[in-house]
């Protein structure tokens, strides 16, 4: 019986990550995602990668040769995440620092494969989405409402971060906006002044010139 | 309060006829064979798994196309959503493909917008995002891809028992958080689409201010010299500017 536990999970895995949406990628080809998250939340990535079988003309369900390179920068483009996964895996990070988080992804596939089409299974998950409420639920012995309840206030609590992240935005975009208005002010009055140094010197270097020459 | 008790109980059964399926198996767990076992949570996990969305955004480079692909089951409704965020014109091509190719949604030049359908065939739906137009500006798309309903939480909504007024409340509290977090989204996006121009002016003001700064010391250096070089350049025949 406990065998089949372990069947049954392994293949709730396979379905869990083989569904839902896919793309396709050369084995040399990078591709990036950016996910904008407040701080403190959590993003769940699962991926799974098909390699192209050009003797079915299909995807090969299970590729063991191939690894993918995750990588996940933050938004002062610091690196939080540079591993090698394999060809199905689940990445997990919580961010500490508002703002973008690129995520990228690349084969490890030298010129060995080179050409090869990949088909990348991609799930991504933030906040309060990314929470398993069925291992919450059987952890701390919830019942239907108290879990309820548990994913409300997961929600209020992700709507929260979001203002605040939202507030931090917005001051950003006033210093920007000020930034400008500054920036615009200054340099009008600060060309001003090299206009009429400029004019001043010009004036009185052509004056001196001439006299030197003797022409005026 | 009693007829909206009954109200609740039935569309409660007719809502739950395919999630009550994990509980099913579960009950009937010892009679069952592996096999069967296996089919039903096969069944359960496709029908719970594939209820999924998901949000992402992603650098369409310049003359690019990229297409994402995903299973939809058939009388499954949909709803897919873009949103140009930043670079050039904030627009892009956008094509939705059935299974059998055919277009069911296009538009071009688009900055954002939503369409909703519902799956008359199952097999792989394609989104694709075309830039082609686009010599040299990379765009960045936000895209939100939902495809059937959200998932239940487990055990809620699986019991065939009245809903009791703190559950449909809970659940109506639930819906409306919702729509808050998507409405967040919304906003977050629209403001990332200005702060960025923002940005982007701020640096344009800065490198044109000293541009033409440069150009302004440039242009008054070279007009002095242009000028002494009249006078001096040709000293022998510099009788002919007696008369000036």
């Amino acid at each position: 019986m406990r065998n089949q536990y372990i069947c049954l999970a392994l293949l709730l895995c396979a379905i869990q990550s083989a569904c839902g949406l896919y793309f396709h990628i050369s084995e040399t080809e990078r591709k990036c995602f950016i996910e904008e998250v407040p701080d403190e939340t959590t993003v769940i990535v699962n991926y799974k990668v098909e390699l192209y079988d050009p003797r079915s003309n299909g995807f090969m369900p299970s590729s063991p040769g191939i690894g993918m390179h995750v990588e996940v920068r933050d938004s002062d483009d610091k690196v939080i995440l540079s591993r090698v996964y394999s060809s199905q895996g689940r990445i997990s990070f919580t961010s500490h620092t508002p703002g973008e988080h690129v995520i990228c992804m690349y084969s490890n596939s030298t010129a060995w494969f080179n050409g090869a089409q990949l088909r990348v299974h991609l799930d991504i998950q933030v906040g309060e989405h990314a929470i398993d409420y069925a291992n919450v639920a059987q952890k701390e012995k919830l019942t239907e409402l108290q879990l309820r309840i548990r994913q409300l206030l997961d929600q209020v609590e992700q709507i929260t971060k979001e203002q605040n992240y939202q507030r931090y935005r917005e001051e950003r975009f006033r210093h920007t906006s000020e930034s400008t208005n500054s920036r615009v002010l200054w340099w009008s009055l600060a060309q001003t002044i090299v206009l009429v140094c400029m004019g001043f010197w010009q004036m009185r270097h052509l004056k001196s010139f001439f006299e030197a020459k003797k022409l005026v | 309060m009693r007829d909206e008790q009954l109200i609740n109980q039935s569309s409660n059964k007719n809502n739950t006829s395919t999630t009550r399926i994990p509980t099913a198996t579960t009950n009937n767990y010892n009679k069952m064979t592996s096999s069967k076992l296996l089919i039903g949570l096969l069944v359960t996990t496709v029908l719970m798994k594939c209820a999924a969305a998901v949000e992402f955004t992603f650098d369409l480079a310049d003359n690019a196309e990229d297409c994402f692909h995903e299973e939809i089951k058939r009388n499954t409704s949909a709803y897919f959503e873009f949103q140009v965020s930043a670079g050039g014109q904030l627009d892009v091509d956008v094509v939705l493909k059935n299974p059998e190719g055919q277009v069911i949604y296009s538009l071009e030049r688009a900055t954002f917008d939503s369409h909703q359908f519902t799956a008359e065939t199952t097999g792989v739906y394609t989104a694709c995002f075309s830039n082609k137009f686009s010599a040299f500006s990379h765009k960045i798309v936000y895209v939100d891809f939902q495809v059937g309903e959200e998932a239940a939480l487990p055990g809620v909504d699986e019991h065939a028992t009245v809903l009791t007024q703190m559950e449909t409340s809970s659940q109506a509290i639930h819906k409306a958080l919702n729509d808050i977090l998507d409405s967040q989204t919304h906003h977050r996006l629209r403001e990332a689409q200005g702060r960025k121009r923002a940005e982007d002016l701020n640096q344009r003001v800065m490198i044109w201010s000293s541009l033409e700064t440069g150009a302004i010391v440039f242009i008054g250096v070279l007009q002095i010299l242009i000028l002494r070089n009249f006078f001096t350049d040709r000293k022998p025949s510099q009788t002919h500017y007696g008369r000036l």
